[in-house]
């Protein structure tokens, strides 16, 4: 149990954060009207939460520890650890149809089961399940750190925007168009940088992510700056005019099967000869270069076909908001899909669903929370990074193995 | 010719408040080969501490003098406090993690930071007090240059003897240079690691914490975003001067704020911002080890 050490530890830990969030959570002042609020009941919550906060910590590292002797005493009697049961449903075909069957079921019926406005927050966090997934070819598999990924986002939804405007293309015209544009700013991006290590390479999509936005946001006769474009139209089915309604659920079918899509693209991408390089890549640049791989090729289309996902979210972004302006493509929208992708587990389909649909949503239905959303991205960033780097689903490196008959085991 | 020099001594204070940011990423480069994403909002904490504190000092009717020394102690106090924690939380568990980890989470770390400030005061422009007067004897030259610029170059070059003064020549200065030349074998000849990073830290951060200071001063207002874009232009400097390398902070800093000065001087003001962030991406393309640094050699 805990001990009267540790008691003390968090003691001082708690006095410790009261003292660091004194000036800026307690004080509060107005320098027009020179009036000074003092919140000591802040300093109260900060003191008794740290302390806490600690205390459990302290007992998750107890709790580990003793976990880990006891399942190295159980090794020593034979006994090999199970394996995570998601990552049995995952593989046993016979589990996973029926329910993989029974979520696009549930998929399809959505619309008819909630009202307009919740089919309309799922389209939303489906569509950052599709950005989560495309960044998670960059960031996860191949194992390079792009802050900008935003800026393809934000290539996908002008390109429709304006080719809209100015030639009067439609969506279904623009839309391989827009994956096409961010796939070729994603090469001509990446070309000069790929060189770079990790953390250079960090900063500098970051960069271009800012430049592109700054870019769209001054210079106004081809963008129409800050103030965006307006009225683009929505999708159109074999001409049909639909009433706002059923617009925003043909939308949502329409991202539904994009979802499909990407999963089944990206499933099968990882299992290719180019997911292996990627992977191989991620881990170890310079066996991988030894062994024959083109870092710059492999690299570069890691990065074109993260971007593809990008534009393509982007033009259906712009179809579905029908407004787009810069501010819809700042820094932070990278910060949420990156922390998509580490809170489900880099590399790992399935988390990263699952964090896209629990980073939006969670949100969405917690209104009062809302205001802490992004305080909480960057907490579930710093968190996750320190407790349980390889996110809610890790990833399963793809093995083989043999499988003992019992005729096998005779010879 | 009179604008050229406005403009360059207008560049030469920027520099100076970019070269105070660059050398706390520097620093924390050269020693645990980390990008510290979080140092802008180090820097963004320490001015609006210094704001805090130096508004609720002037309500109570302090004078200006004691205003100045208190709000810049406690900003360098709380600011390295920050730093401290940061590194103890987010950095240090870490150590031995694979590059991208620690690197995620400085970005987190920086998001958190940012809406915590964001949550806790306010989203808007705060007027900052004037705390540099104006200085009888600047009158004649008062159109080209202000008086809070000269304060600004000059606490610059105090902090930077003082800083090259530190490594040189006392006992934890050694301790940070054998830190990063090698830090197993530092470790080896019993010196505290942990206990140099901390420092490293502190010390960073409290030059952020001046700089945020003298620069929130100097503009008249802060907000609790301005540590984004001042963190990613020092660390623009950083590595224009050669990351690792203390004078290259420097050297960089200054020529990133002549750079901007004279971009938004002479070409168009609407993009300062994408000038420091080309040049970011110029340099790294072409010579990523900066104008001091040394290239990196990787051995398997």
């Amino acid at each position: 149990m805990i001990s009267m050490e540790e008691l003390k530890r968090s003691f001082k830990a708690s006095v410790w954060f009261m003292f660091l969030t004194f000036p800026i959570l307690v004080i509060k002042v107005n320098p027009i009207e020179k009036t000074v609020i003092w919140r000591w009941e802040n300093m109260a919550f900060v003191g008794i939460g740290v302390f806490m906060l600690s205390i459990l910590i302290r007992a998750f590292y107890i709790h580990r520890e003793r976990l880990r002797s006891l399942t190295i005493s159980k090794k020593r009697f034979g006994y090999i650890g199970d394996e995570p049961l998601v990552q049995f449903i995952l593989r046993e075909p016979k589990y996973l149809y029926p329910l993989a069957a029974a979520t696009l079921l549930f998929a399809l019926l959505f619309p008819s089961l909630f009202d307009t406005y919740q089919t309309n927050v799922m389209t939303t966090a489906l569509m950052y399940v599709v950005l989560g997934l495309g960044l998670n070819i960059v960031v996860g598999v191949a194992g390079l750190l792009d802050l900008g990924y935003v800026a393809f986002y934000a290539v996908g939804a002008y390109s429709y925007a304006l080719l809209n405007l100015h030639f009067d293309l439609g969506f279904w015209a623009i839309l391989p168009m827009g994956a096409l544009l961010a796939a070729m700013f994603g090469i001509v991006l990446g070309f000069p940088v790929l060189r770079l290590r990790g953390d250079y390479l960090a900063i500098v999509t970051l960069g271009f992510g800012e430049i592109i936005r700054l870019v769209l946001e001054n210079w106004s006769e081809f963008s129409q700056g800050p103030s965006g474009i307006s009225n683009i139209p929505r999708p159109g089915f074999f001409g049909m005019e639909m009433d706002l309604n059923s617009a925003i659920v043909y939308m949502y079918y329409l991202v539904v099967g994009l979802v499909i899509i990407t999963i089944f693209v990206v499933n099968r991408l990882q299992d290719s000869r180019l997911g292996r390089a990627w992977i191989a890549l991620r881990e170890d640049e310079i066996a991988c270069q030894a062994m024959g791989i083109d870092k710059t090729k492999t690299k570069l289309t890691a990065f074109a076909l993260g971007a593809t996902w990008a534009g393509i979210v982007g033009v259906i972004f712009a179809a579905k908001t029908t407004f787009i302006n810069p501010a819809s493509f700042t820094f932070l929208e990278s910060a949420i899909i990156l922390s998509i992708v580490v809170l489900g587990g880099m590399g790992s389909i399935l988390g990263v669903i699952i964090g896209a649909l629990i980073l939006i949503l969670l949100p969405e239905y917690l209104r009062a929370l809302s205001e802490y959303r992004m305080l909480a991205f960057g907490a579930i960033l710093v968190l996750m990074m320190v407790f349980r780097p390889q996110g809610i689903i890790a990833n399963v490196r793809r093995s083989y193995q043999f499988k003992k008959s019992a005729k096998e085991g005779d010879a | 010719m009179e604008y050229f020099i406005e403009l360059f001594l207008s560049g030469l204070t920027r520099g100076s408040i970019y070269a105070l940011i660059a050398l706390g990423y520097t620093m924390v480069y050269g020693i645990i080969g980390l990008i510290n994403f979080a140092h802008g909002e180090i820097y963004m904490i320490g001015a609006f501490t210094a704001f805090i504190i130096s508004t609720v000092l002037s309500i109570y009717g302090f004078p200006l003098l004691g205003i100045i020394v208190l709000a810049g102690l406690a900003a360098a106090v709380w600011a390295s406090a920050y730093g401290y924690t940061i590194e103890k939380l987010a950095y240090r568990p870490l150590r031995h993690a694979p590059r991208l980890s620690p690197l995620i989470s400085a970005i987190g770390m920086s998001i958190f930071l940012q809406n915590y400030v964001l949550l806790a005061q306010t989203s808007d422009f705060l007027p900052f007090p004037e705390l540099i007067p104006e200085f009888d004897f600047m009158e004649p030259v008062a159109h080209i240059i202000g008086s809070s610029d000269l304060v600004i170059i000059l606490t610059t070059a105090a902090a930077m003897v003082i800083l090259t003064l530190v490594i040189k020549f006392t006992r934890i200065g050694k301790a940070m240079r054998a830190t990063s030349q090698d830090r197993m074998m530092a470790m080896l000849t019993g010196i505290n690691v942990d206990r140099v990073i901390s420092t490293t830290f502190i010390i960073g951060s409290t030059l952020a914490a001046v700089g945020g200071l003298l620069i929130a001063s100097h503009i008249g207002q802060i907000n609790f975003f301005i540590g984004f874009i001042a963190g990613i232009k020092a660390f623009t400097a950083a590595v224009l001067g050669g990351i690792g390398s203390i004078p290259g902070a420097v050297l960089g800093g200054f020529v990133l704020g002549l750079t901007e000065s004279f971009a938004t001087g002479y070409v168009s003001s609407d993009y300062e911002d994408v000038f420091a962030f080309s040049l970011l991406v110029l340099i790294l393309i072409f010579k990523p080890s900066g104008i001091l640094g040394r290239a990196e050699i990787q051995k398997v």
